[in-house]
């Protein structure tokens, strides 16, 4: 199917979040969507799925103009979305979790459903179980299901905004290989993306949205450079690696040992250098998670040793202690789900700040509150003001408010996939941040499904497989072939 | 029609601002609850006429009528400003009844202690409702407990402990508590000295209403300036997250009980002391129900509990008289109570869908 849009327009407030934007994809396209965060990516793709309406313009859908008041129209057109964020999905299984979304038939067919399930799965190479809950899936495979969904309702338009945020590298072929055959099928695909590698090797046109404008289109083959440019209305150079490590050992691991019931972890061993960074390699749900938590208290570890190492090379065993203790020492965890984890909807960016400041006395001060919280929106270039609820900002600018709550000082950095959804600019201001908080000595952890982001931040790597943890990697040394060896289970003594 | 409202909203028309404009659309939910109300009334062949006006002149017709409102107005509020604290938490303590229940209990318990004694009466009132306090707070504290340690939902918790306090209550006035000769679901009646002062020729007590006054404010000023009030705002959006940024959000949610259990033994206090000056069954007068109504309505906004529970209050004492007026059943303050949340349920989600929708998530 064909889908075109016209001079749409949509303004929330005072943010005209979709300035005149036209586009056209004819069947069979693939195309791709860039632009920073808050470009209003994510805007146009709700009001073509019917989530959000739009103030003016018009969509057309194989050249008829047609209305889409409600995500029911759009499944009903034809237009299936794989949100930014993942929808919450009610804990059933999987099958019931088709059936419920589809309310055709009162009765539902289930033998029929779980074969056409199976057959869907199987075009795909996708081998989710019909019966299993969906909280025992990855984000991946929550993403598979979802796309399988949308396909089974009958989408002729697949909207898939920043799809390739939360999976594994495995995970992304997959789904590359699926778009690619989608769309010899003959469907429309819009493809939102922050990485340009993506949008290369997968697309068949591109449009750069900036500040809720269409801003240019481009055919391959891509010119990178022009494309940033287009984005952000600059040239951007990637800072230099720089190595901030200290000979000062930071924090010692000895012998930790997780209980998971599905993924035991043994034999931790290694030790983390002030001011280091640490990436942390390997297939979704390998065990990143998990050393992760444990390491910021929230699971509690059965045996071995978390050593927080003084200055005066005394040591102290954080097995055992609280969260809170953990947190009160400088260890801070970043969670990747921002709404679920990370943010409070409901409460606006001020109460945020207020809530992970420490607290001084007992009635909170208003005006101290603004004042920081607008040094803070200006420090971290979150776009939004104070009293915007958290959950009305651009999925990048929920992340750096996620980052800006961080306190100082700090002594450990936990992050779980800290520039997902971010956009070129923010990740490099990201990690310009971060890296000072290293030169300051704290040091970093962080989880990542981006091997190129884990080769340039880190001065090592760990890499998991199933549960197992490898020894500290110089990440001078490795090449991006190497770890993708290790990731997929080769290589290993 | 339809279709040019969901393809162009036109955001300054007349009637997108009359619904998604707080003030006005519950404006309108209280006109449609009336007219509501007012179609059943002439379905049962009465005139809804003369039934509002029956009920305004029963609420405010004699100075007698209007501070028997006034007096029915302090239990009320105190207990929707008690839930305040577990609807910002995100918690439906339906215990509520119960507390207020062991509230009157253990205040009683006190006057029976004192009973024939020459003690000041102004200190037997105060340990009265300090021990009212104590007995409310005790009975949220086990919900509380309940549910952080032992899972149970504290809906059915509340439920529970809501049977067992009025199966102490029956035990009590009928058993050990029960007056000389009779067993009427009452025990003796207090002695004056220890009655809370009230104005002259009425039964309203100026000492309630100005607790009830503080405890408004008291309770705004928590929830609204506070560190506690924003920490408990945060556990009841987002247990996981409070938790990651540091809030313990266990203790905070028993405090939220805790806090709402001071407010319920308060209310069970004032009743025995101020009102009802016996302890019977249904000592509560179902305020702890209604309170939940009239915190729904609230929207945890505690300044704003004071004006419903004022118009819940006006409309049940205002429909006693409709029974003997008009023939009709007094229940039906009831029903407009009940119509009147439904439609301001319904008009509140309507107007946050439409914004949603149409002008994105703002503020506030
Ligand atoms: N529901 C809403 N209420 C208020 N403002 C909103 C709402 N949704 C989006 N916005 C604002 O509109 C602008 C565009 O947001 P949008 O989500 O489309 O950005 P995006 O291009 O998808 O960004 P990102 O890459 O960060 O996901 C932002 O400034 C955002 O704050
Ligand atoms: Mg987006």
């Amino acid at each position: 199917m064909d889908v075109e849009v016209r001079n749409i327009h949509k303004t929330f407030g005072k943010v005209h979040a979709n300035n005149d934007i036209s586009l056209v994809v004819k069947s069979g396209e693939v195309q791709g969507i860039l632009g920073e965060n808050g470009a209003g990516k994510s805007t146009l793709m709700k009001i073509l799925s019917g989530f959000i309406s739009l103030d003016a313009g018009s969509i057309l859908l194989d050249g008829k103009e047609v209305t889409i008041g409600s995500p029911a129209d759009s499944v009903k057109f034809g237009i299936g979305m794989l949100h930014q964020d993942p929808l919450d999905f009610p804990p059933l299984n999987v099958l019931d979790n088709l059936i419920l979304g589809s309310r055709e038939r009162m009765i539902p067919n289930r033998k029929k459903v779980r074969q056409e399930f199976v057959e869907l799965q199987k075009q795909f190479d996708f081998s989710i179980s019909p019966d299993a809950f969906i909280d025992s899936l990855s984000v991946g495979e929550r993403q598979q299901l979802e796309i399988i969904r949308l396909l089974w309702l009958g989408a002729e338009v697949l909207i898939l905004d920043e799809p390739t945020t939360g999976i594994s590298a495995a995970q992304k072929i997959q789904l590359f290989a699926m778009v690619r055959k989608l769309s010899e099928q003959g469907k429309a695909i819009l493809f939102v993306s922050h990485k340009l590698e993506e949008v290369e090797a997968l697309c068949t046109q591109v449009a750069v949205f900036r500040q809720g404008m269409n801003v240019g289109q481009m055919l391959p083959p891509f010119d990178n450079d022009k494309l940033v440019e287009m984005m952000f209305g600059k040239i951007l150079t990637r800072s230099d690696r720089k190595c901030c490590t200290q000979e000062k050992v930071n924090i010692e691991v000895s012998d930790l040992k997780i209980d998971d019931p599905r993924l035991p972890i043994k034999n931790v061993n290694f030790c983390i250098q002030k001011g280091e960074v640490i990436g942390l390699a390997g297939m979704e749900g390998s065990g990143q998670g998990l050393l992760l938590r444990a390491l910021a208290g929230i699971i509690r570890p059965s045996g071995g040793h978390i050593w927080l190492c003084e200055e005066n090379s005394s040591k102290k065993d954080f097995v055992g202690k609280h969260y809170f203790d953990f947190k009160d020492s400088g260890i801070s965890f970043l969670p990747a789900d921002r709404l679920d984890e990370g943010l409070i909807a409901g409460l606006d960016l001020r109460e945020h700040f207020i809530l992970a400041e420490k607290q001084k006395g007992f009635f909170v001060d208003a005006k101290a509150a603004m004042q920081l919280t607008e040094k803070r929106i200006k420090d971290f270039n979150i776009k939004g003001t104070a009293e915007n609820m958290v959950e009305s900002l651009s999925g990048g600018n929920q992340q750096r408010a996620e980052l800006a709550l961080l306190r100082q000082p700090l002594r450990l950095l936990l992050l779980d996939h800290p520039t997902r959804g971010l956009d070129i600019e923010s990740t490099l201001y990201i990690w310009s941040k971060l890296k000072q908080r290293c030169s300051e000595g704290a040091s970093i952890f962080f989880v990542s499904s981006d091997l190129d982001e884990i080769l340039q931040y880190s001065d090592r790597i760990l890499v998991f497989f199933g549960g197992k943890v490898s020894k500290p990697l110089d990440a001078g040394d490795v090449s991006v072939d190497q770890l993708g060896q290790l990731i997929g289970g080769r290589g290993w003594e | 029609m339809e279709k040019e409202k969901t393809k162009n909203p036109n955001q300054n028309s007349f009637l997108f601002n009359l619904l998604t404009n707080r003030a006005s659309s519950m404006t309108l939910a209280v006109v449609f609850a009336l007219v509501f109300t007012s179609l059943l009334v002439w379905m049962m062949k009465a005139n809804p006429i003369s039934v509002f006006q029956t009920i305004i002149t029963g609420a405010f017709g004699s100075t007698n009528n209007f501070t028997q409102v006034i007096q029915a107005w302090v239990p009320l509020v105190l207990a929707s400003l008690g839930l305040m604290f577990t609807f910002t938490a995100g918690l439906w303590n339906i215990g509520m009844e119960g507390q207020i229940v062991m509230g009157a209990i253990f205040s009683y318990g006190i006057i029976r202690i004192f009973d024939g004694s020459d003690a000041s009466s102004a200190l037997v009132i105060i340990l009265c409702i300090l021990a009212g306090i104590l007995g409310g707070t005790l009975w949220a504290f086990l919900v509380g407990l309940l549910k952080n340690f032992g899972g149970v939902n504290e809906i059915f918790g509340g439920l529970g402990f809501n049977f067992i306090a009025d199966a102490v209550m029956l035990f009590l006035v009928f058993g050990p508590w029960k007056p000389e000769g009779v067993a009427n679901g009452s025990t003796k009646m207090l002695d004056t000295r220890f009655w809370l002062p009230q104005i002259e020729g009425t039964y309203l007590s100026l000492w309630a209403l100005g607790i009830a006054i503080v405890c408004v404010i008291l309770v705004t000023v928590i929830l609204q300036g506070t560190y506690f009030g924003l920490k408990l705002k945060a556990v009841g959006k987002n247990n996981k997250s409070s938790f990651l940024l540091g809030i313990h959000t266990n203790r905070y949610m028993l405090l939220a009980f805790v806090l709402c259990g001071v407010l319920a033994g308060l209310t069970g206090a004032l009743q025995v002391l101020g009102f009802n000056h016996v302890l019977r069954n249904n000592i509560s007068g179902g305020y702890g129900y209604i309170g939940l109504m009239v915190g729904m309505l609230a929207n945890i906004q505690p300044l704003i509990t004071a004006p419903i529970a004022f118009i819940f209050i006006a409309l049940s004492k205002g429909a006693a008289g409709l029974g003997i007026d008009l023939k009709l059943d007094s229940n039906l303050a009831g029903v407009i109570q009940g119509a009147l949340v439904i439609f301001v349920l319904i008009m509140d989600g309507v107007r946050k869908v439409l914004i949603k929708k149409f002008k994105g998530v703002q503020s506030g």
